[in-house]
């Protein structure tokens, strides 16, 4: 009997824009950047200087921290620019690559007969824990730690989400091997989650254990699964991966390639193009755009709930399979508050007939839709959260830094993600991931 | 519509940062969100947000508290032209009650929101809505002649004291329209208590008796009234507490849109009416009761301001528990306490704003041992994991 998430409480927002599951080749990227504040809490310490030849796979910097986690270049070419800000903190890695890819060679290992030690070195001096987090605090992972468990989920609720059954379909043989890779970085399990209500081949991996998932959002979020599974005490460390960064880690035992091929989905009601375009890890925005003008749209890298904002000049974040362009919202609505008015803004509360439509796609845009207020209403939050937390508590211990509060009321099981659809759903549009994250960062320094 | 904009923001400019009236934008800012939604745009977090925001949530509650307003307005007037033996059509009788009362709204809403307004520019935050409720709430809980400068005296005590001494909206413990009118009954009994203040003008016939049912039942006096009389509200007392069937519309529209939270309402009327079931029960026991403990239990629901105090004031959100656990328990004592102050205290002929206020206190206790009922499961999986590893 395999095991099941079954989630009641949270939201499925059916928005318009999805993208198509047809895949094609994306304009090839001049420039690729790998973004160090995409590895929260890292500081870099740069191995490379300016106008270093890179190949794919080579080494671009290390943790100041930790110098066991290695990060690595996704092409190969040459370090074009370190764009630093303030305190001369380094933003942006720029790397102009070559016409054909040269990789490093790091040899072909078999995950399995390897020695457990063995996998892990290789995983981590390789750029390859950059793909794993740990939680609580949601950071990267340590290399010095050896979790309890493992988490990944292909099954992807947030809205607009891309799938991962599709992206994943031509990789699963290395989607294999990478969590055979990831069995041996544990004590415990490797846990992978699936649609419960879909056939697909991802339900007979092996040396794993398969958990069916059910429910709206936030059912797909490994945070959800842990909970559910194994929740995290204090003390304990467990490590999440995404899905299509398994497949990458399994790609590079097989073949010895570093090979950071990433599916970005284009979606959005503001899209034109809306379809998975294959590219790689920091590739050029414009590129994802098949020319489209995104004047006036707000280009997301990622969903619609977490994403980070990008310029049509910037560049993917490393973790993002998604493209999200929807339009800014900077228009007025008159007399926008009373209710029942402007059904066709998506709304939870019951004071917007929307709810009458359960299967309407909703257009969506960037407005706030009102203006931040204090906390009042209560008992809406619990509606979206499906962890066992108290999250309007959890978040006013946060904004008073109460860290025996925090620790009480489960700090260590969050992750900002988690709280994303509180951040669409409350009433006084507080910032809950926000005020999450630095409940968290709060905790790295006060208990680490 | 784009001429007005066009107008606002011009209107708007010395507001900008950096101008000479930047200090007051909060002021100008509740003017401009109240015509329009603002155009402000995500900048952190999610990136798209849900249509409801704190305003629309309070109109909603002003909406649900119209259909008791206004006949609050009607039976003032009713009550006044009855004493005096005359018969007047709605309208008459509903502009002596307008007459009466919308001055005492715009007086609470005047030296209310002026206060609100003033902690917001004095502070540096936008003006919370909440006010729009408790602006409405304080006149609509009041004995029908109340001077004035008493309805004004009574919004500063609440705005000042129950809410910003306690930081402003959403950190209030008591219900401010409840604290309202606490000071009033406190300050002024005589203008709140008695059987001269319940019906506009009573004082002026001689030989009325403008008493509530609570009231006469606690003298001993008989109650000319029957139950269908207390449902539909034409009965003197506090302008528009009277009619269930109006308070009871309005709960309608609450619970439906989920602005009010249905646990708290239920488990009111439950509490309630199990204390009125045991009162009722006290003659079989062998104890004689009096006639407020052998007043049907089902007349106690829908006489005096227990409906109107459980559907508008105990749900209060911000001085209300705020579990879900904590809700039902919160309700349910509310309901109990309103009727025991009721019947068992005979200086208080009604009890229901003493019960909200001290259950308002008591909230934040309820909170504590549910969330510890958490808390403690989460130390227990702790304390199991470290068994098993030791």
């Amino acid at each position: 009997m395999p095991k099941s998430v079954k989630v009641k409480r949270g939201l499925s927002l059916n928005l318009k824009g999805e993208a198509e599951k047809i895949l094609v080749d994306a304009p090839k990227s001049k420039i690729y950047t790998i973004k160090p504040p995409n590895f929260h809490s890292i500081v870099p310490k740069m191995v490379v200087k300016e106008g270093a030849k890179l190949k794919a796979g080579d080494e671009l910097f290390f943790s100041k921290y930790s110098d066991k986690t290695r990060f690595v270049s996704p092409v190969s070419g040459t370090l074009k620019e370190i764009v630093r800000g303030a305190k001369r903190r380094v933003l942006e890695l720029r790397i102009e690559a070559d016409a054909s890819i040269d990789y490093k060679d790091f040899g072909v290992m078999d995950p399995l007969s390897a020695s457990k030690e063995e996998v892990k070195e290789r995983v981590f001096s390789t750029g390859l824990g950059t793909f794993i987090q740990q939680r609580p605090y949601d950071i990267l992972a340590n290399a010095e730690d050896t979790p309890k468990s493992i988490f990944v989920s292909t099954h992807n609720t947030a809205p607009l989400g891309a799938s991962f059954e599709f992206v994943l379909k031509a990789k699963m043989k290395h989607f294999q091997t990478g969590l055979n890779v990831l069995s041996q970085l544990t004590e415990g399990k490797v846990y992978v989650g699936v649609d419960a209500e879909s056939a697909s081949e991802l339900k007979s991996v092996e040396n794993v254990e398969v958990v069916n998932i059910n429910g709206p959002h936030p059912a797909g979020l490994v945070g959800t699964m842990i909970h559910e599974i194994e929740p995290i005490n204090q003390g304990e460390r467990v490590w999440t991966v995404r899905a299509e960064d398994v497949a990458i880690i399994g790609e590079q035992f097989t073949t010895g390639k570093f090979n950071a091929e990433r599916i970005v989905a284009v979606a959005g009601n503001a899209a034109e193009e809306r379809k998975y375009f294959k590219t790689l890890i920091g590739a050029e925005v414009k590129t994802l755009l098949s020319g489209q003008n995104p004047a006036g749209c707000r280009l997301i890298s990622g969903d619609v709930l977490t994403g980070a904002k990008v310029e049509e000049e910037g560049y993917i974040d490393y973790y993002a399979n998604e493209l999200t362009i929807i339009p800014e919202g900077n228009h007025y609505r008159m007399f926008g508050w009373l209710p029942f008015k402007d059904n066709n803004i998506h709304s939870m509360s019951k004071t917007s007939l929307s709810w009458l439509f359960p299967k309407r796609k909703y257009d969506v845009d960037t407005n706030l839709n009102g203006e931040e207020r204090a906390l009042v209403v209560t008992g809406e939050m619990e509606e979206v959260m499906p962890l066992d937390i108290y999250p309007m508590q959890l978040i006013k211990a946060c904004m008073a830094g109460d860290i025996e509060k925090m620790e009480n009321l489960g700090i260590y099981e969050v992750a900002p993600e988690d709280f994303a659809l509180i951040d669409y759903t409350n009433t006084s549009k507080i910032e809950a991931q926000e005020i999450i994250r630095q409940g968290l960062d709060l905790m790295i320094t006060e208990v680490g | 519509m784009s001429f007005i904009r066009k107008k606002l923001d011009e209107i708007k400019k010395p507001f900008e940062p950096g101008n000479k009236l930047e200090k007051y934008r909060p002021a100008i800012n509740a003017l401009d969100t109240f015509l329009f939604v603002p155009n402000h745009t995500t900048q952190k977090g999610a990136h798209i947000r849900d249509a409801v925001d704190l305003k629309r949530t309070m109109i909603t509650v002003v909406l649900a508290l119209i259909p008791a307003l206004i006949f609050g307005m009607w039976n003032t007037g009713h009550q006044h032209f009855m004493q005096l033996g005359e018969e007047v059509g709605f309208m008459e009788a509903f502009i002596h009650g307008a007459w009466k009362i919308v001055p005492m709204i715009v007086v609470s809403y005047a030296v209310g929101l002026g206060i609100e307004f003033i902690y917001a520019i004095k502070r540096g935050h936008e003006v919370n809505e909440g006010y729009l409720v408790t602006g409405l709430l304080i006149p609509m809980i009041m004995p029908v002649d109340i001077p004035l400068w008493m309805v004004a005296l009574s919004v500063i005590f609440a705005v000042l004291i129950g809410k910003e001494a306690f930081g402003g909206t959403g950190m209030n413990i008591l219900n401010p329209a409840l604290t309202a009118r606490a000071f009033a009954f406190f300050a002024y009994p005589t203008y709140m208590s008695g059987n001269e203040v319940w019906v506009s003008e009573a004082g002026a016939v001689d030989k009325i008796s403008g008493e509530t049912i609570l009231g006469k039942l606690a003298a001993g006096t008989e109650v000319p009234f029957e139950s269908i009389h207390m449902f539909t509200g034409v009965i003197p007392g506090s302008i528009a507490e009277t009619s269930t069937l109006c308070i009871l519309a309005g709960a309608l529209l609450l619970m439906l849109t989920k602005v009010a939270d249905w646990r708290i309402i239920v488990s009111g009327f439950i509490g309630a009416a199990l204390m009125g079931l045991l009162l009722n029960a006290l003659p079989s026991l062998g104890v004689e009761g009096n006639d407020l403990t052998n007043f049907a239990w089902y007349n106690h629901l829908i006489v005096g301001g227990l409906a109107f105090g459980i559907v508008f004031m105990a749900t209060d959100p911000v001085s209300a528990a705020q579990t879900l656990k904590g809700k039902w328990i919160y309700g349910l004592l509310i309901g109990l306490l309103a009727i025991m102050i009721r019947t068992l205290n005979p200086a208080y002929p009604e009890g229901i704003m003493l019960s909200i206020l001290l259950m308002n206190v008591f909230a934040p206790t309820i909170d504590h041992y549910v969330v510890e009922g958490n808390v403690k499961k989460r130390k227990k999986r702790l304390q199991a994991k470290t068994v098993k590893t030791a």
